[in-house]
């Protein structure tokens, strides 16, 4: 190897004039990010701010772990697992109905029409739907509900209009031909052959909006959340440290619960 | 046997009705938990406030000291998006690194530093765990209150939430890929490094590098929202106008976040097309 030339080496190296520039661009990106911004990375890692920020951390320790601040926390846990589990619900129902036309069984002006709905209502944060859901409905779990529903319906909108379009379409053709009511047709023909596929979107929509419930409380729509803000603003950080270890659990909690559904699902023969 | 006159009944329609039944039962306390009054969206105070605000969306705002006050947020969201994401690769790649467990040099025989190498896994596990456990807005509110309202916050959250997902995601692409040449290298004494230079990163780099750019995809709609809690960019803008009850600047600054939105959803559809 020591009997390389300068040649085989540079070969062996393969410089690739494309890859070098196009580094050098990405860099250049996000030097004038950071420029832009006007972060001083120095002085964010410097010592000084380093010992502020223990300073800091140690605010938060030892978490408030009364029995009676557990007990509000459960709460707040449960709050928000409603919170997400009905808005997915809602979400699911109105999903369902918007496919129908998406999936272009009810004319094609309709179909554009659904389409920009189910777009317009996906591309909108579910955190900006909370934040105007607390302007239409007040404060409280009420507005995050509706707010996770909105987005999640125009997500799931789409979803099932595309499982729908997938349909085999034989099943509902055969009851259709031997007079049966197209409603009737759709319910027990087309129905279930894709209510699997509705199930498990829904269901991986819910574990979606479970990790964004525990946030839409910083706009007031309830959960562990308002909590959180409520208790950060008041400055009880022992008390808000305990409400982020609650919300890691939960969040732990349900990612090792779905994975472990997931791996059952793909076991063959399970 | 003659054929009936009325369409059969369901046979199943019984056990069908108690299911739901059952199922109605069981939302009832979901539903009290979740304080589900659609009475109150017509509140008639709600309706007042409501419709004032939606009355204002049209015409959206678009003078031009507005719409320049916009485009430096945009900037700002963008440029926060690419910053939080070039720092939370300064965390994750140290991270992935640590957790491949083709690249562990202990592992290839019992040698004195299995151990050690162990719990140094264990260690960037949990660290993991914890970074991208916590959700990027709860980072950001926290440390809004360590360094202050503006951008930086919303960076370093990023950075934060980032690192832990991305880390998690590198060493399991690493590991999926074919992980024999790294092993020979290893086992043939060059270091881990080299050995992810040269027998992992060839085969890996266009998913590593595919996932990267889904990421900033992400970190562009996260740092739309970090503002609400007051982590700069668009977000901040929004939060203002919709304090005041702005409807015009609340419509004009939605049309950017989906245009934003849209714009960095097709730059990385077009860029993963490119690698591929």
């Amino acid at each position: 190897m020591s009997g390389a030339t300068f040649a085989e080496r540079r070969a062996a190296m393969g410089f690739c004039l494309h890859c070098w520039t196009t580094l050098l661009l990405l860099a250049l990106l996000v030097w004038a990010s950071f420029s832009y911004l006007s972060l001083d990375l120095a002085r964010l890692f410097s010592a000084e701010s380093g010992r502020g920020m223990l300073q800091f951390i140690g605010r938060f320790f030892p978490p408030d772990a009364s029995a009676e601040f557990l007990r509000k926390i459960a709460k707040g846990t449960l709050e928000t697992l409603a919170i997400s589990a009905v808005g997915t619900l809602l979400a699911a129902g109105a999903g369902l109905l918007l496919a129908l036309p998406a999936a272009g069984r009810l004319g094609g002006e309709l179909k554009a029409l659904t389409r920009f709905l189910l777009n317009a209502l996906r591309s909108v944060p579910e955190l900006v739907w909370a934040a105007l859901m607390v302007l239409a409905a007040g404060l409280g779990p009420f507005a995050g509900t509706l707010a996770l529903a909105l987005h999640t319906a125009g997500v799931l909108g789409r979803l099932f209009a595309e499982s729908l379009e997938n349909a085999p379409p034989e099943p509902a053709r055969a009851l259709l031909d031997s007079g049966a009511a197209p409603g009737l047709a759709f319910v027990y023909a087309t129905l279930p052959a894709i209510t699997p596929q509705l199930v498990s979107y829904s269901l991986y929509r819910w574990e979606m909006n479970i990790r964004m419930a525990t946030v839409l409380g910083f706009v007031g729509a309830g959960g562990l959340g308002q909590m959180l803000y409520y208790e950060l603003s008041l400055l009880h950080e022992p008390r808000a440290s305990s409400v982020i270890i609650a919300m890691l659990a939960l969040v732990v909690l349900v990612d090792a619960t779905s994975a472990w559904v997931r791996r059952r699902q793909m076991r063959p023969g399970a | 046997m003659p054929p009936s006159l009325t369409p059969p009944r369901d046979p199943d329609a019984l056990r069908r009705a108690g299911w739901t039944l059952l199922a109605l039962l069981a939302l009832w306390p979901l539903l009290q938990l979740a304080q589900f009054r659609p009475a109150d969206l017509f509140d008639a105070r709600n309706l007042a406030v409501m419709g004032g605000f939606l009355g204002q969306f049209f015409p959206p705002n678009l003078s031009a000291e507005f719409l320049a006050l916009a485009f430096k947020a945009t900037l700002e969201t963008l440029a926060m998006a690419t910053a939080g994401i070039a720092l939370a690769l300064l965390l994750a790649l140290p991270l992935g690194l640590a957790l491949t467990y083709s690249l562990s040099v202990s592992r290839i025989g019992p040698g004195p530093g299995r151990g050690a190498g162990e719990a140094l896994r264990a260690l960037a596990r949990m660290a993991l765990l914890l970074l991208r456990g916590i959700p990027e807005l709860v980072w950001a509110l926290l440390l809004v209150r360590a360094f202050g309202l503006g951008p930086a916050a919303g960076v370093l959250a990023l950075a934060l939430t980032y690192g832990g997902m991305l880390g998690k995601v590198y060493s399991e692409i690493l590991e999926s890929g074919d992980t024999r040449p790294a092993r020979v290298l290893l086992e043939s004494g060059s270091g881990r490094l080299m050995a992810f230079f040269y027998g992992l990163l060839p085969g890996a780099a266009q998913e590593l590098a595919s996932y990267t750019i889904y990421r900033w995809e992400c970190a562009v709609r996260a740092s739309v929202i970090m503002g609400f809690v007051g982590a700069g960019g668009l977000g901040q803008l929004m939060d203002q106008s919709m304090k005041m009850l702005n409807g015009g600047e609340v419509s004009t600054i939605l049309a950017i976040f989906l245009l934003l939105v849209l714009l960095a959803d097709a730059l990385s559809v077009f860029l993963r097309k490119l690698l591929a």
